[in-house]
């Protein structure tokens, strides 16, 4: 359904992805590991057209994505979660869910989209007319996730939905990114949080100094050495991990 | 007494004017993040709009709105193709320097031609009603006056109304807060910045017109109306189109009470003391967010 190829993209002249090739089906929920820098950002943004690449293909369905400005990407499917949010603070909460149903596709049908929303996140139904400044962050990354179900997407990307989240409300995020899956939406999901995203993710890909590292099922993942000693800290390595090698990790 | 109440009721009318004349300014900067130091010439050219209207067709001025609004929609939406479009699409840090420099030049374009077409000379509509005075007390109220305060005032209530209801109104806000959220909600901010900017237009066409009834039209006025309509942005804050109304009232009733209380000449220094103290102590100004 999606496919990057070759993908190069950076910010003026600094380099943040080289050569990124990865994919994602239909239905699929995939995440995307990597420490800070690594480019998992930018990635998510090349997609949803915020950050033009300098090259490589991202294909969509078939179709050049490098092609289209952001807001029709929403149009064909495709929402991102941003970091940070970036909720319009000054408007109530059904004002912001409305909004991301702004794409023409998905205009007629936002009083059933908004329906959705509130029953995944019933905390929403009641808060409704609040201004979303006012809610806790929690509530907030709701409202976000909710935003761009609005858009009523085959592929939802989020960029680290748990950042400064508590553990219960993470808990909480992350159990709603499941019910959406079931309802047929893939998710691209980068997270910080490793077992979390790992023991939700079909597949994970690793992200390292802007070049994909390793890819690997969740599990596979969860019980790779270098996973462990990487994200998990060193408590997490198992005495019968044997050290890295140099290099060559799959 | 008396006279300072009569100064400060005639502060309170003209400043519903400012209002009028700023939340287009506002609505500009705040969506597009480009200043518009032409805004005072496109007050003037609705003024001279509704002049025309009058002098060549005999048209009420009041009603003359039903026209310069539209047309000066229009005019805002051609200005925008033309000269601000290209702006939008630079760095937003380069965006307010390029707009100065286009804004400049279009100011002295349109003053240049607003010679060329009704001469230096000042200009108004007499009606039939101009000199109607609503007294109160001691007191005197005009009512040309008092009408422009209360068309302004619902102008910009219709103006909350769009931007609150209407789907490209909540676009428009959307993109002013965040203009890469929106996009990420699917809206293509470069029709909301063209909205805005028409809109803008609009506002400060319709501006124009009232100004020319109760007051006058020169080709002048274009530096002074942009200056008060900044000074009330910076009071104001951006965010609150009633806010910025409440803004043009305050201006109108400082520089009545200053005249008042110094004389005369204090009137125009009143707003820019205003202007220095707001942006020192409170930048983001009485009811901005």
């Amino acid at each position: 359904m999606l496919e990057i190829g070759g993908l190069e993209a950076g910010y003026g002249d600094v380099r943040a992805l080289s050569g990124v090739t990865l994919s994602i089906a239909a239905g699929e929920i995939v995440a995307l590991l990597g420490p800070n820098g690594a480019g998992k950002s930018t990635l998510l943004n090349c997609v949803a057209g915020l950050v033009r690449p300098w090259a490589g293909a991202i294909r969509w369905d078939g179709q050049d994505l490098r092609a289209l400005d952001a807001h029709l990407i929403v149009e064909r499917g495709v929402a991102l979660v941003p970091e940070g949010r970036r909720l319009f603070g000054g408007m109530t909460v059904q004002e912001n869910l409305e909004l991301g149903a702004f794409a023409s596709r998905a205009w007629a049908g936002r009083r059933t989209a908004l329906e959705r929303v509130y029953t995944l996140f019933p905390v929403l139904a009641e808060r409704r007319r609040t201004v979303v400044q006012a809610l806790s962050g929690g509530q907030q990354q709701m409202v976000a996730v909710g935003r761009a179900l609005m858009a009523s997407p085959r592929l939802l990307m989020l960029d680290e939905p748990s950042l400064g989240l508590a553990p219960r409300l993470v808990a909480a995020i992350l159990e709603a990114l499941g019910a959406i899956n079931r309802a047929g939406v893939a998710v691209f999901l980068v997270e910080q949080n490793v077992p979390a995203a790992l023991s939700l993710a079909h597949r994970g890909y690793l992200l390292e100094g802007g070049r994909i590292v390793g890819e690997g099922s969740g599990a596979s993942l969860m019980a790779d050495a270098h996973v462990r000693r990487a994200y998990l800290g060193p408590l997490a390595v198992r005495s019968e991990d044997r050290p890295y090698p140099q290099g060559g990790h799959k | 007494m008396t006279v300072l109440a009569q100064q400060l009721i005639l502060g309170v009318l003209i400043g519903g004017l400012y209002g009028l004349a700023a939340a287009g300014l506002s609505l500009v900067f705040g969506v597009m993040r480009v200043l518009n130091v032409a805004h005072g010439e496109l007050i003037m050219l609705g003024g001279y709009g509704a002049f025309w209207l009058a002098s060549l067709l005999g048209i009420d001025p009041f009603a003359s709105l039903v026209l310069v609004i539209p047309g000066s929609l229009l005019l805002g939406a051609v200005l925008y193709w033309g000269l601000f479009a290209f702006v939008v699409r630079a760095h937003e840090e380069t965006r307010v320097k390029n707009s100065l420099l286009i804004g400049f030049g279009l100011a002295l374009a349109l003053h240049a031609l607003a010679v060329r077409l009704w001469t230096a000379d000042e200009r108004s509509i007499p009606t039939s009603y101009s000199g109607a005075v609503l007294a109160v007390g001691d007191l005197a109220i005009p009512l040309v006056r008092l009408a422009t305060l209360v068309l302004a005032l619902l102008l910009i209530g219709a103006l909350q109304l769009l931007l609150s209801r209407w789907r490209w109104g909540k676009a428009i806000r959307a993109t002013a807060e965040d203009w890469q959220a929106a996009l990420l909600t699917g809206i293509d901010i470069r029709r909301a910045y063209l909205l805005a900017f028409a809109l803008g237009t609009a506002l400060a066409g319709a501006a124009g017109a009232l100004i020319t009834v109760a007051y006058s039209v020169s080709p002048s006025i274009g530096l002074e109306w942009t200056l008060k309509a900044l000074i009330v942005v910076v009071l104001a804050g951006l965010g609150s189109m009633i806010g910025t109304f409440v803004g043009g009232l305050v201006l109108g009733v400082a520089e009545a009470a200053s005249a008042a209380t110094f004389g005369g000449p204090y009137r125009e220094i009143v707003g820019l003391v205003i202007f220095v103290v707001v942006l020192t102590v409170r930048p983001r100004g009485l009811f901005g967010r």
